[in-house]
């Protein structure tokens, strides 16, 4: 029964470069309507691993299974529509307004105009955006803005799995909470499944139900934040650790001193 | 200026059928290809060097190749194909160079989102790739047409009526309104046509639907209107009779013009079939067109075959012996019949301003052979190469100080104004007079006789027996003196050679 609800299921995932292997035999599974995030450094092959789920990088060896069908049997771009994705680099087309823009999904699996235009307003109210902005163009926005818009983007086409490639690392701290904010609101309330990958932990403390952990293209540790920050696996976990821990630390200090001050 | 504005229409729409067809299909080329050699980048390298080398070769030269090469196909080798052709291949490189490199300076990032997003591999290239390199497209597509547009002058010389019958006649016959007229019209062409495919580019990438159909809808018009005119002067013959005109070819020198012209006249007024002179022919394009039937007559020089096809070298026999040898050696060899000697030599001479010649005591060639290497010589763009010059430079051991090759117009007036010092002068030039210059005697027989001979090509011989007929009754009409009061009167009083041809063929017979 467990088995029903399983979403993706990613089996002994490799990739190999030339004779670089970037991820060696990653297997971990995501229920329905559950958030993954995958932490590691650079190099880790977090973002090649993602990239595998919807074939934007064709695997050496393994299986990824969606919904129990191998996505192997499917045509690459039929998969990716069924997709939701949100590329680090926001990546919206600059020839076409952000309506355009966020209605190619739904043109691309053949959606009729009516709906299009009645989807794009959804969306964009989903992701607090102003109606207004849809015949805008992506230059005539902000950073935080645009990746608002991929998201929406990536939500049109109303898919049940999302992937998200450090969707707001190039974002600026108070941006970036909002987003995420947004984001979890949106993500809680569609049930969607995801797989987020950031190379920044206390982001994924944060955000995920469960957090695995990459290390030179091998998986180190699964488990929700609370089992990683009781249980670290190794030194490395531990020390992917320490920047929030120690971020906690100083927080307490200061909000402890900011309480007593007056009374001094 | 009335006169050339009268030509217009027809040379305005000649070039365009050239420059819109060679531009049309070169785009249609030349993008799909710049799509096809990005996606396989073995292919760029081989491609892109291809249209490269192509490009490198002068406009005229490449233009001019395509003659001798179409007529190694059996296909029609002079006039609108070889033009076409040329300019075709000239169009490419910069339209291929762009969309090479508007595909390559697409963001990444743009072009994985695509995939992303779940676009097939076609999807990406018309939906993102395409639009996005569009402006860099586009703006490959306005350097060919400029060029294009100005390269098509270059067409006349292969048979194509072009603005540059303005510009190659009127440089010869000294007419500067008729190269004024040429050139003006010509960049006006190009900068209208530059303005509209411009226009494309913004109305598309401002986003001005408006402009864009507006743009997209001039040159729709412009190019269905000059495909109309190209099926229609193609589709009936000018007559009605059905019978195809009389082609007549001319080189690109003053006289030619008016023989061509004495030609036309002579079989529409004889005859009365129609006629159509195909003028300022490169001089061995004129003798592969009527070889392979590109042209039926055109007035050839018997000491150009004797040096140049039948490559013969040293002392050359008399006057008749040679046009007897040639006569037997076109015919035999080519197929192509001599209908008459018009009855004068136009011989290549050289010639000095007299008080030069007199100064130096130059009367004879072989009294130059010891100045000459303190002296400076003007050529035809051929002479240097022609074997003439060889026989003159083995029989006198001339080596002058310097050699320039110009246009014969202007190599008159340099002489004139003492740039050079000796030029290669016609011999029934009308400036020589003018202009006061002394023919030196060729005291070896270095110079072959150069009688004026009027060649039928085979087709001809075969269809119409009365043609050749009525040009064969010019023989012997033109003398050395009548032909150089001919072209001095276009050269040098300003006549048309149409008009001049008029007055000859209205005088009196004797």
């Amino acid at each position: 029964m467990a088995a029903l609800g399983m979403m993706i299921e990613v089996r002994g995932l490799t990739k190999t470069f030339g004779h670089v292997t970037a991820v060696r035999g990653v297997s971990f599974s995501v229920p329905a309507g559950e958030l993954l995030v995958l932490v590691g450094g650079s190099g880790s092959g977090k973002t090649t691993t993602l990239k595998m789920i919807n074939r934007l990088v064709e695997p050496t060896a393994g299986t990824v299974l969606i919904n129990r069908t191998d996505a192997a049997t499917i045509p690459g771009h039929v998969l990716r529509r069924r997709i939701g994705y949100v590329f680090q680099k926001v990546g919206l087309f600059p020839h076409l307004t952000v309506a355009a823009n966020i209605a190619v999904p739904l043109r691309l699996s053949g959606a009729a105009n009516g709906n299009i235009r009645e989807r794009v307003g959804t969306v964009l109210e989903l992701m607090e955006l102003p109606a207004a902005f849809g015949d805008r163009y992506p230059a005539e926005l902000s950073g935080g803005e645009q990746q608002r818009v991929g998201v929406a983007r990536a939500l049109a086409a109303e898919p049940r799995v999302m992937l998200l490639d450090e969707p707001f690392g190039a974002l600026d701290p108070l941006t970036r909470d909002r987003l995420q904010q947004s984001f979890l609101g949106v993500r809680r309330r569609l049930g969607l499944t995801g797989v987020f990958v950031t190379h920044d932990m206390l982001e994924a403390l944060l955000l995920a139900d469960r957090i695995a952990v990459l290390k030179e293209g091998a998986l180190v540790q699964v488990g929700t934040p609370a089992e990683l920050l009781r249980a670290p696996a190794d030194e490395y976990v531990e020390r992917l650790l320490e920047t929030p821990r120690r971020q906690r630390q100083a927080l307490d200090a200061l909000f402890d001193g900011s309480r007593s001050a007056p009374a001094s | 200026m009335r006169e050339q504005l009268a030509l217009l229409p027809g040379y305005l729409t000649a070039h365009l059928q050239l420059a819109l067809a060679a531009l049309l299909l070169g785009a249609l080329i030349s993008v799909p290809l710049g799509v096809l050699v990005s996606r396989r980048r073995g292919l760029q390298g081989p491609v892109l060097g291809l249209a490269g080398l192509i490009q490198t070769v002068p406009g005229l030269a490449l233009l001019a190749v395509m003659v001798p090469l179409l007529a190694l196909f059996g296909l029609p080798s002079i006039g609108f194909l070889p033009a076409f052709i040329g300019l075709l291949l000239y169009s490419l490189l910069p339209m291929l160079r762009n969309t090479v490199t508007g595909l390559a300076g697409v963001d990444a990032a743009c072009i994985e989102a695509a995939r992303g997003v779940g676009m097939t591999p076609r999807q990406q290239l018309l939906r993102v790739e395409l639009p996005l390199a569009f402006p860099v497209i586009i703006a490959g597509i306005r350097t060919a047409t400029v060029w294009t547009v100005g390269t098509t002058t270059l067409s006349t010389p292969v048979g194509a009526t072009s603005l540059g019958n303005y510009i190659f006649s009127g440089l010869q016959t000294r007419n500067l309104t008729a190269v004024l007229v040429g050139c003006v019209a010509c960049a006006l062409l190009a900068l209208a046509l530059d303005g509209l495919v411009a226009l494309v580019g913004w109305g598309f990438s401002r986003r001005r639907p408006a402009l864009l159909v507006l743009a997209l809808g001039a040159l729709g018009l412009l190019i269905g209107y000059t495909g109309y005119t190209a099926v229609r002067d193609s589709a009936g013959p000018v007559n009605g009779s059905g019978v195809a005109p009389v082609r007549i070819g001319t080189k690109t020198f003053t006289e030619q013009y008016i023989l061509g012209e004495i030609l036309a006249g002579q079989i529409r007024r004889v005859t009365g079939r129609s006629v159509q002179v195909v003028p300022s022919l490169g001089s061995t394009v004129a003798f592969d067109a009527l070889r392979t039937g590109g042209i039926d007559l055109y007035v050839e020089y018997s000491g150009t075959v004797w040096a140049t096809l039948m490559k013969r070298t040293g002392p050359a026999p008399a006057r008749a012996d040679v046009s007897a040898a040639v006569t037997h050696y076109l015919r035999d060899e080519h197929g192509i019949a001599v209908a008459g000697a018009l009855g004068f030599e136009n011989a290549y001479a050289l010639a000095m301003r007299r008080e030069r010649a007199e100064a130096l005591g130059v009367r004879r060639i072989s009294d130059l052979a010891p100045v000459a290497p303190r002296l400076a010589m003007g050529g035809d763009y051929e002479f240097f190469d022609r074997a003439e010059w060889q026989s003159l430079r083995t029989a006198y051991g001339l080596s002058f100080r310097e050699r320039r090759s110009m246009d014969p117009s202007l190599m008159y007036q340099a002489v004139g104004q003492g740039t050079v010092d000796v030029i290669s002068a016609f011999s029934t030039d009308g400036r020589i007079a003018a202009l006061d210059l002394v023919v030196l005697e060729d005291d070896r027989g270095a110079i072959p006789p150069y009688d004026a001979l009027v060649l039928a090509g085979a087709s001809l011989q075969e269809r119409d027996r009365a043609v050749i007929a009525a040009v064969a009754a010019l023989a012997g009409r033109i003398d050395g003196d009548a032909m150089r009061r001919m072209n001095r009167a276009v050269d040098e009083e300003g006549r048309s050679p149409a008009a001049v041809a008029e007055k000859f063929l209205d005088a009196p017979k004797l």
